[in-house]
């Protein structure tokens, strides 16, 4: 195996793209290391992002923030901005792992692993987050949700790397939430997992929602019919019904030892509803 | 590949040549004779490998020696002032918070990562702020008990 770390996301891109054996970009490691630990990944080459000074860093942006692909996510609940408006996408993201994990994973990473259960993933596509990616042919953005292909496999093509993360500017009266439930504390991966972002007018009825659930089925799920159940509603007990039910019926789960497909497709809803309210309360709503 | 390596580590310049797949907690204890830091799982589970690694809490098994470069680790060994001991660590040994031991130098890093950030942490803050730390012998009681001591003696 080589080793690299180069200085631009350039050279980062040349060395991935013209590498004939196995090639694997290195961000947190917090995946790849246990992987090659285990014997599932035999890298011939590895690109180490994290000497790409441009990604490493959080900026606040005419659109946004951009968060670098290379920023761990322990960093993100050090910027007091960008906490403040994205609380959700910022505690999803430090609910990965433990606060060893927290010092080295990257949401890019957690992304780029595409895992079905990976905790960062609903709350940005809930947030209605874009990645910037470059690769041997330019550089192009994609919607988060548009990301992981299934299982393990992403839509980036040979060369590719994010670069960033891009999240919107967050709206006035708006705010966000994730929620995951495992059957412990701290320290495990979701069986079920759940991201609202939802915007309100003065009133308190909700104009915009995005709902986002996590390990129900081969890709993270952005659930329109979910929003659609609470937008133009308080968030009253009926409409909470709606996106309860909304959210179970978009559920394609697994049945495994971690989580019948009855109690993912149930616990779903219930994450939703409580997501919502949390969502809700942080917009201003009452 | 090997790779040519000069890093600081408890604030001395190191220089090393490690295997571009190697974990650094294989360069710590293999090359460097630092084996403070234990290898429990070696997949970022257990806790036992944690060092400091520009002021952030890792576990050295998640780690590549050919990262290091340039780079600042603290590890176990330099928690010490010479014969003097770190007030974490004299707690854990007078509140009886180890047994077998093989946890005990990732904990002391974990809490003392933890006790930078919030000099003054609830029991609640101390649980999370260890939950990447395994301990298969004492439970974690003592251990807790151990950091609350020390964190009121460092506030004075």
């Amino acid at each position: 195996m080589r080793y690299e770390a180069p200085a631009t996301a350039k050279e980062a891109v040349a060395l991935l793209a013209k590498e004939k054996g196995t090639a694997y970009v290195l961000a947190g490691g917090t995946d790849l290391l246990v992987k090659m630990k285990a014997g599932m990944v035999e890298p011939d080459l590895v690109v180490d992002i994290k000497r790409i000074k441009a990604m490493r860093e959080i900026k606040k942006t005419a659109t946004g923030f951009s968060i670098g692909g290379a920023v761990p996510c322990a960093a993100l609940t050090e910027n007091a901005a960008l906490v403040k408006a994205w609380p959700g996408v910022v505690e999803a993201a430090n609910l990965i792992g433990s606060k060893q994990v927290q010092g080295r994973c990257t949401m890019s990473g957690n992304l780029c692993n595409a895992s079905p259960a990976a905790d960062s993933v609903p709350a940005l596509v809930a947030a209605g987050a874009k990645v910037a990616i470059t690769g041997p042919k330019g550089s192009r953005k994609l919607a988060v949700e548009d990301v992981p292909a299934g299982v393990g496999r992403t839509n980036l093509k040979k060369g590719e790397i994010v670069t960033s993360i891009e999240l919107p500017k967050k709206l006035a009266k708006s705010g966000d939430a994730y929620l995951r439930f495992i059957p412990r504390t701290e320290m495990d991966i979701a069986v079920v997992s759940c991201a609202v972002n939802l915007t309100i007018d003065g009133k308190g009825v909700i104009t915009k929602a995005r709902v986002a659930l996590g390990a129900v089925a081969v890709t993270v799920l952005l659930v329109k019919d979910a929003a659609k159940a609470i937008i133009g509603t308080k968030l009253d007990d009926a409409a909470k019904a709606k996106l309860t039910a909304a959210c179970s019926a978009a559920c394609k789960p697994i049945d495994d030892k971690r989580g019948t497909i009855e109690f993912r497709t149930d616990v779903a809803g219930v994450l939703a509803r409580r997501a919502a309210e949390t969502a809700y309360a942080r917009a201003g709503g009452k | 590949m090997s790779v040519h390596v000069k890093t600081t580590i408890n604030g001395d310049q190191v220089e090393f040549v490690c295997g571009a797949d190697e974990p650094l907690l294989d360069v710590l204890r293999n090359r460097l004779g630092l084996t403070g830091a234990k290898e429990g799982c070696g997949t970022g589970d257990c806790g036992a490998c944690s060092v400091i690694l520009d002021g952030r809490l890792v576990c050295s098994c998640l780690v590549l020696g050919a990262e290091m470069d340039g780079r600042s680790v603290e590890t176990i060994e330099g928690m010490a002032d010479g014969a003097k001991l770190h007030p974490l660590q004299q707690q854990f040994i007078d509140n009886a918070a180890l047994q077998c031991g093989v946890c005990t130098p990732g904990f002391l890093m974990a809490a003392q990562a933890l006790l930078r950030k919030n000099p003054d942490p609830t029991e609640e803050d101390i649980r999370f702020g260890l939950a990447g730390n395994l301990c298969r012998c004492t439970g974690y009681d003592k251990i807790v008990r151990a950091v609350q001591a020390a964190a009121k003696e460092m506030r004075g």
